[in-house]
């Protein structure tokens, strides 16, 4: 269709697609994209959905990660989701937020704290264009350093303290829900209404060193009603599409509903490689490369994954499930990880389709191997999870 | 507030207005909100407000059918709600560098 | 559903889908026409911060 031109007749109005519609066959360019920036990380979170610890030395420089930038800014990208690993352990983390806001690329970068002293609080307090997001699996340490490491909880907080002291403004406090947390939803609540912060809460996937313990960790079936409900009763809290797989409990949580894998947003990770989110840290879900001759705008636009993941999906197994339209099935990085099909319900699905082939798997009788990703950046001989100096100042 | 037909409008410099298929994507950068323009002609006249000394002379310069005015001015005070859309004062245009 | 042709349609009618660009604006045609903007959060979208 020909881009609109006021001199042109007008067009006749049309019954217009849902929205929804429009982002599952995908967009010319992502609303905005996760940006792994290094894999080098301080903590060994129990979970770490890419597996960090260790720097890989074939890391993007600072010459790439801005030719990356300008590409965004092109295609009109409006901002990026800056992660890692820890992004402020790279040297040039700054610098590199810098280039982006100065190119029109909004910032928002999720980071578990341990870097954030005062003179950070204040620089990016200065900075406009510039969200924030801190990790936190647990309303106290008990609970929290379990997965994250010993001293993790006292470094997020202090964190938030300082950019509380510094005048950051709001930012979003983020947790990865699990069978251990999810009676702390109500303190986290109060932590974020405490900060004048916006709670956002994420679902465990089974990815990277979460496959070791997402068996034990995720919630139950039980407690993701529980969660459900506390979720319907406070919109204001972020998270309905990370959750699309518990609308099937009732009336749909507030948000798209939709995997935008491939579609409105994608990963990349800290070599340029580009995946279709970033829990499918997996050459299965591998697109290409920003290095690649066509840059990432290619393999956007045009890699083979991608535009498979923009053809309308069959329900497969889920076909005579009334549920479909609510969950569509769930989780591809759910399902993948557990070693279930991308046709098989979510192994979460809430009506419990999944159990009897999660037991076929566990006792051996599956056909296929579990999926582990080829590498692992956790750092040798390092404990997971592995605990953490707090900074002084 | 709901938008003046006979005042002069402007795209906010904040914003970045993506043209998409269906007609265009809005992301402000100030308040981090995000709309989508559902049809073209809504996008034609967003893109004609600096040429014009009114809503109303966009309408009509992108020639949107008077009985369709209503469903563009409930998009148009949308649009001015989230601040992607504001009165422009009537200075010499300065090409400032929109976001 | 049935189309109003020549009364001054009383709620929402069908639109004709074969309608060919370019043609008349009928009155059924603005009936069809909903909401033009949307506000969209892609807020709680996995891997957006």
């Amino acid at each position: 269709m020909p881009a609109p031109d006021s001199l042109l007749a007008p067009q006749p109005p049309t019954a217009t697609r849902p929205l929804v519609e429009e982002f599952r066959s995908g967009l010319d360019a992502p609303i905005c994209l996760t940006w792994e920036i290094t894999y080098a990380c301080n903590l060994a979170c129990v979970h770490c959905l890419s597996s960090s610890g260790r720097r890989d030395p074939r890391e993007l420089t600072t010459a790439q990660a801005k030719d990356v930038i300008d590409e965004l800014e092109r295609l009109q990208v409006f901002y990026v989701n800056i992660g890692g690993g820890e992004p402020m352990l790279r040297p040039d983390f700054f610098e590199i937020v810098d280039h982006a806001i100065d190119h029109h690329v909004g910032v928002k970068f999720s980071t578990n704290g341990t870097y954030i002293d005062d003179a950070a609080a204040e620089r990016l307090a200065g900075m406009d264009y510039l969200d924030i997001q801190v990790s936190l699996d647990g309303a106290d340490a008990a609970v929290n350093d379990l997965v994250r490491g010993e001293g993790s909880h006292a470094a997020a907080m202090a964190a938030m303290e300082r950019l509380a002291r510094a005048d950051f403004g709001p930012f979003k406090i983020s947790l990865v829900v699990t069978r251990h947390n999810v009676d702390q939803l109500g303190e986290f609540k109060r932590i974020a209404d405490d900060f004048g912060a916006q709670l956002r809460v994420t679902r465990l996937r089974p990815s990277g060193r979460g496959a070791d313990s997402w068996h034990d960790l995720h919630p139950t079936q039980d407690q993701q009603r529980q969660l459900y409900h506390w979720l319907i009763d406070r919109p204001d809290v972020l998270t309905g599409d990370s959750f699309f797989h518990l609308s099937a409990l009732g009336d749909p949580l507030p948000g798209l509903n939709l995997c935008g894998a491939g579609r409105v947003v994608c990963l990349i990770d800290p070599v340029g490689d580009v995946y279709a989110c970033p829990f499918v840290i997996h050459d299965e879900f591998r697109a290409g490369n920003v290095l690649d001759p066509g840059g990432f705008t290619d393999v956007w636009r045009r890699s083979d994954l991608f535009t498979s993941l923009r053809e309308p999906e069959s329900p497969g197994a889920c076909a005579s499930c009334g549920s479909y339209d609510a969950c569509q099935g769930g989780c591809m990085a759910s399902k993948f990880f557990v070693g279930l099909d991308l046709t098989d319900p979510d192994p979460e699905c809430v009506k419990g389709a999944a159990e009897p082939l999660l037991a076929a798997i566990a006792n051996g009788g599956s056909a296929g191997l579990i999926p582990t990703p080829s590498l692992d950046h956790s750092r040798p001989g390092v404990p997971v999870p592995a605990p953490v100096r707090l900074r002084r100042k | 507030m709901p938008v003046d037909l006979d005042a002069p409008y402007t795209l906010d410099p904040q914003v970045s207005l993506r043209p998409e298929r269906f007609g265009a994507l809005a992301y402000h950068f100030g308040n981090r909100k995000l709309s989508f323009l559902k049809h073209p002609d809504l996008v034609a006249v967003v893109e004609s407000l600096d040429g014009t000394g009114s809503l109303r002379a966009s309408l009509v310069a992108v020639g949107v059918d008077e009985r369709r005015w209503p469903t563009f001015v409930t998009a148009l005070n949308t649009l001015e709600a989230s601040e992607m859309i504001c009165i422009r004062s009537d200075r010499p245009e300065v090409d400032g560098a929109r976001a | 559903m049935d189309t109003a042709i020549e009364h001054p349609p009383t709620d929402a009618a069908a639109t004709d889908p074969h309608e060919p660009a370019g043609a008349a604006t009928t009155t059924d045609d603005l009936l069809e026409e909903e909401l033009l903007v949307e506000e969209v959060s892609i807020d709680g979208m996995c891997g957006v911060y």
